[in-house]
């Protein structure tokens, strides 16, 4: 009648979240979709001139992807807001932060990774050196988790409220400036043949802090959600 | 099998009561609850039947009075795991079958020694049901997989919020089998109804809720 252990726990909760989004697929679609979209119109509102797409081929991926991610943001609990499971999550005798990090790394996988598989290809479109591309990914490995964090918080802040959705965007602009200047500022060091290292670190250093501190105001967010 | 009743009681509420916009949902509740034994939480709809459940299982806080569990100030931290909630919302994913929500609350919550997640199921009227998608179960049917729960889980508490509701004569009869089991084996109970159930149990304490 053991109580399991910690990491079972964790691996049975990303399951968990990774087969639920394994059976709707087309959600996990519309964020590569709407991203494939925007990149290719692009060239057809600027016009298919090389040396202008190269300058800001790097600003338009970053900034689609995050827009793309935003698409599942705010669907990340209120599943298991409506179906009861939060609750259950919340008495199971499993540290509540440790399972939300569970359920926040299940959306980066089946949000971001997709989204950063298809990033050569985006930036093939417009242009992208391919030296470049690299230093591209680098900062979307980095950025993107940082976005799913921020995210995650706010989206629990804003869970007891009806219709969240514009609440939840116009607090999560200001987090996101941070993320979209370094990502971009490494981007365009690298275009330019200057060191890129400085932002990416900056970026990892965010990185770090929200691993740790956004699992934990999740929680705290999520049980004052459920106490009303 | 013979249960003596120890002294300390499992959980007791020392006016306990909650409130809503300063006023009090439901009046100071005293009361004890032993190992193996039944109690019922009755009331009209809106008396806080509910939120009395929710307020024991920790998903609200105690609003006044004291809630002691095993002789001890209850802390969450210790009673975790031991209270199973099962409330109007099943906290089942719809786009998994029974048989992989039973598993993923195993995982996080741990299985009663000797049972298994096919027996479960089997014991609860779905065989044949187990890989089937749970939102094209019944609603019923649905209910009897969050019944499956209650037989895995190695918990003492059960804080069951209408079982009855959605269920037919079988149904019924298989939640006062298993509350039975449960509480021979030494569990406890509270369970929550507007009044019309057909509660079979011999040791049965009532709660009841004015507005």
């Amino acid at each position: 009648m053991g109580r399991p252990r910690l990491i079972p726990a964790c691996g049975a909760m990303l399951r968990r979240d990774l087969t639920v989004a394994w059976r709707r697929r087309s959600d996990i679609a519309m964020p590569v979709l709407y991203a494939l979209i925007v990149t290719m119109l692009f060239p057809f509102a600027l016009g298919p001139e090389d040396t202008l797409l190269q300058r800001i081929a790097g600003g338009i991926v970053l900034v689609t992807l995050l827009l793309a991610m935003l698409l599942t943001l705010d669907a990340m609990f209120s599943s298991d807001i409506e179906d009861g499971s939060l609750e259950q999550l919340v008495l199971s005798p499993q540290p509540l932060e440790l399972l939300l990090g569970m359920k926040i790394l299940a959306h980066w996988i089946t949000t971001a990774l997709p989204l950063i598989v298809i990033t050569p290809l985006l930036a093939a479109m417009l242009h992208l050196p391919t030296a470049v591309i690299p230093v591209l990914l680098l900062a979307l490995l980095l950025a993107t988790p940082l976005i799913s964090l921020f995210g995650a918080v706010l989206v629990a802040l804003t869970a007891g409220t009806r219709r969240s959705g514009m609440l939840l965007a116009l607090m999560l602009l200001p987090l996101c400036v941070p993320a979209v200047i370094f990502a971009a500022g490494a981007v365009a060091a690298a275009q330019q043949g200057l060191p890129w290292l400085a932002p990416i670190s900056w970026l990892a250093a965010a990185l770090v802090l929200a691993v740790v501190l956004a699992p934990l105001a999740c929680a705290a967010a999520l049980r004052i959600a459920l106490d009303a | 099998m013979t249960v003596s009743i120890p002294h300390t009681p499992l959980l007791e509420a020392r006016s306990v009561s909650f409130f809503r916009r300063d006023e009090a949902v439901f009046a100071p509740l005293d009361f004890d609850v032993h190992p193996g034994q039944l109690t019922l939480v009755e009331g009209d709809n809106g008396s806080g039947k509910t939120t009395l459940l929710r307020v024991l299982a920790g998903l609200l806080h105690v609003g006044a009075g004291e809630l002691r569990w095993r002789g001890a100030p209850l802390r969450r931290s210790e009673c975790a795991g031991e209270i199973l909630f099962l409330g109007h919302q099943l906290g089942l994913k719809a786009d998994l079958s029974p048989h992989e929500n039973l598993r993923i609350a195993v995982g996080l919550h741990g299985q009663r020694a000797g049972t298994s997640i096919g027996s479960a199921l089997i014991e609860v009227g779905l065989s044949g049901y187990e890989s089937e998608p749970t939102r094209r179960l019944s609603a019923g049917q649905k209910k009897r997989a969050a019944l499956a729960r209650l037989l895995l889980l190695p918990a003492t508490l059960w804080l069951l919020d209408e079982p009855y509701a959605n269920l037919d004569r079988a149904g019924i009869a298989l939640v006062n089998h298993v509350l039975k089991w449960h509480t021979d084996s030494g569990g406890a109970a509270l369970v929550s109804s507007h009044g019309t159930t057909n509660f079979a149990g011999d040791t049965v304490r009532r709660i009841h809720l004015h507005e």
